[in-house]
């Protein structure tokens, strides 16, 4: 009759099916998987199209990852696959967190759930996990999509490396998103309203990609140093730019994502001549590009955590009574 | 404080304090119910009844104090409880989009019940507490008694062994909440469970309660069958007396009750007489007034209920500042 109180996971699951459940349902979901399904697909599109009509320069050293360059190339009509999700991947999460919390807590459904024999964290962690499934299921299968119709079109299949390299851009997505879950979800748990606790999260969003570039614009000029300074001083500059925007969590993402889907990128920061003399112009290793950007992908991660525990902690605080 | 002690309490509650910063919601609470009986609790909005409630089932922290529901401490293991126990908030929350039967077998299954066992024990909730027609329905095209009835189907779902209700019958209308009062007694009777119920509506809650507690501004400030408490609390206390009479007799009537003993006040007003007095004297009065051939329209002794009960806190309780 009952399943044994030992298996806990069970009402975890439940949870997280109703969570799955209710993202599917839900319309603003599929308003945004539209937009994000038509965007990408057809990025995609003149991508592929752009690549078959121009055969790859012969000193071009990321000739052999055709798969790669499909997520990065675009005609000039239309941004690449991975600015477009470096852009709308952020509404994304904001959209499956910002009402995670308040709209139970107003709808008065999260006393009823919390009233039931479960762990507490379980509806938080329910929350986390149903979104999580939901975006990682959905990049899977658009990655997926594209490389099966590209199979079809080029007559070949993509490499091992490829396969790892797309593999961990999956993955870097999903983080990039789930940061944004997160950050909406733990506004959803702080404020009472869902109207704030959206216009918050898209606020901040709105700050990054628009008024944070501006801002650093501004910077730029005021610190830049005289065209005749000394190398060091240029040097010091440029890395000092690079520090102010890696502030913004979708630099991160894109420079985690250069370097994943362009073996050939070497450093993500300025180069001295000298450090360039006697390179092969060759593709890294995957291991050798993640190392390039490993501060950048760990801070993405980290940021993800510090939002999750931030809600884990004011959620577990919560006075849940009306 | 009752001085009788219980033999086998579900429900203990000792010195039980909970503070929202400088406010004291519940103030040093000592109660205890029997199994199986009905216990309702009483008292005004803000009282610290919500606050209790959610104290006993482990999701409210006290600030000092034990509490013991089925011979578990909720604050150390609030799954153990919330497994025993069936909870109806007020103004219960369910999902709109989901029909009747999902938001049960979602409880259901919360409660580790297999998807298959959840149906079949919602559906034969549904029948009992009258939603057999709009299994399939969403929630969100139900009215208020259907929620409630829903809510209380949610509550036992579970299969509790006590039942604790927030407020159940805030917002019905008479007729709902009779049949909705009704339909807690018969079930709480048909799966012998212990019921808790919160309330600030006096009647509804007087007709179906083995036991009150009177809750005022954190504090129990009186607990007992209603009759009990009411005889404890105004013993003392003077007897009003209605009296209406034809009206040419009024002269008369006003001479015999002058003339008694026991009388302490006469309030006249046309053939109206409002008597206090100071024992039992209706049957003497009214001995007297048929032997005097007095035409008496109306006699009758104000029995105290639990209005009075009610008042005479809230009076005393000057402080209180909704009144």
């Amino acid at each position: 009759m009952r399943i044994s109180n030992n298996n806990k996971l069970y009402a975890l699951s439940i949870l997280v099916r109703k969570e799955i459940a209710d993202h599917i349902r839900s319309w603003k979901f599929i308003v945004l998987l539209a937009i994000i399904l038509l965007t990408c697909v057809a990025s995609l599109y003149t991508s592929l199209q752009a690549l078959k009509n121009t055969a790859p320069t012969p000193n071009d050293s990321d000739a052999a990852f055709f798969f790669l360059k499909i997520f990065t190339t675009s005609d000039g009509t239309m941004p690449s696959f991975h600015l477009f999700v470096g852009f709308l991947g952020p509404l994304l999460g904001i959209c499956l967190g910002f009402d995670a919390v308040n709209s139970e807590f107003n709808g008065r459904t999260l006393g009823r759930i919390l009233s039931q024999p479960i762990h507490r964290d379980y509806f938080l962690n329910a929350k986390f996990i149903g979104a999580l499934t939901v975006i990682g299921s959905l990049f899977a299968s658009l990655i997926l999509l594209t490389i099966g119709t590209a199979t079809l079109l080029v007559g070949f299949p993509p490499s091992l490396i490829e396969c790892n390299r797309l593999f961990l851009f999956t993955l870097l997505t999903v983080v990039y998103i789930a940061f944004w879950l997160n950050l909406s979800m733990l506004f959803s748990v702080r404020f009472r309203h869902t109207a704030t606790s959206a216009l918050v999260a898209i606020a901040i969003w709105m700050f990054f990609t628009v008024f944070y570039p501006i801002i650093i614009n501004i910077v730029a000029k005021a610190v830049q140093p005289n065209p005749y300074a000394s190398e060091a001083e240029i040097m010091q500059y440029q890395h000092f730019m690079l520090t102010l925007m890696r502030f913004a969590p979708s630099q991160l993402y894109s420079d985690g994502t250069n370097m994943l889907l362009m073996p050939s990128i070497r450093s993500l920061g300025p180069l001295h001549m000298e450090q360039l003399q006697g390179a092969i112009p060759s593709p890294l290793p995957v291991w050798e590009s993640i190392k390039v950007a490993w501060s950048q992908m760990v801070a993405l991660i980290a940021c993800t955590i510090v939002c999750f525990a931030a809600s884990y902690y004011f959620f577990m605080r919560k006075e849940i009574r009306c | 404080m009752e001085g009788d002690k219980m033999d086998n309490p579900i429900i203990c509650v000792r010195q039980l304090t909970k503070k929202y910063g400088d406010f004291t919601a519940v103030d040093h609470l000592d109660l205890e119910i029997a199994t199986g009986e009905i216990f309702g609790l009483l008292g005004p909005n803000g009282a610290g009844k919500s606050t209790t409630i959610l104290m006993l089932l482990g999701l409210s922290e006290p600030t000092s104090g034990e509490i013991e529901v089925c011979g578990t401490d909720p604050v150390r293991s609030p799954l153990a409880v919330k497994r025993l126990v069936g909870y109806l908030p007020d103004n219960i929350g369910f999902y709109e989009g989901w029909t009747a039967l999902e938001n049960l077998i979602l409880t259901a299954q919360l409660n580790g019940i297999s998807y298959t066992d959840a149906k079949q024990r919602a559906l034969s909730l549904l029948e009992k507490v009258g939603l057999q027609d709009v299994v399939e329905k969403k929630v969100g095209k139900f009215s208020r008694g259907m929620r409630q009835r829903l809510g209380l189907a949610d509550s036992l779902i579970k299969e509790p062994k006590v039942l604790i209700l927030d407020e159940p019958t805030l917002g019905l209308d008479p007729m709902g909440v009779k049949d909705f009062t009704s339909l807690i007694v018969r079930l709480s009777r048909e799966e012998k469970l212990t019921v808790l119920l919160s309330s600030h509506q006096l009647y509804q809650v007087q007709q179906i309660c083995d036991r009150v507690g009177l809750f005022i501004k954190g504090k129990l400030v009186a607990d007992g069958p209603i009759q009990d408490l009411a005889l404890r609390l105004f013993q003392d206390k003077t007897r009003h007396i209605q009296l209406k009479v034809h009206q040419t007799d009024i002269q008369r009537t006003r001479d015999i009750l002058e003339n008694m003993q026991a009388v302490k006040a006469i309030k006249q007003k046309d053939d109206m007489f409002q008597i206090n007095a100071d024992d039992m004297i209706v049957h003497q009065l009214a001995k007297m007034l048929v032997e005097q051939d007095i035409t008496i329209a109306q006699l009758q002794q104000r029995t105290y209920g639990i209005e009075d009960i009610y008042a005479h806190y809230f009076e005393g309780g000057s402080t209180y500042e909704d009144k």
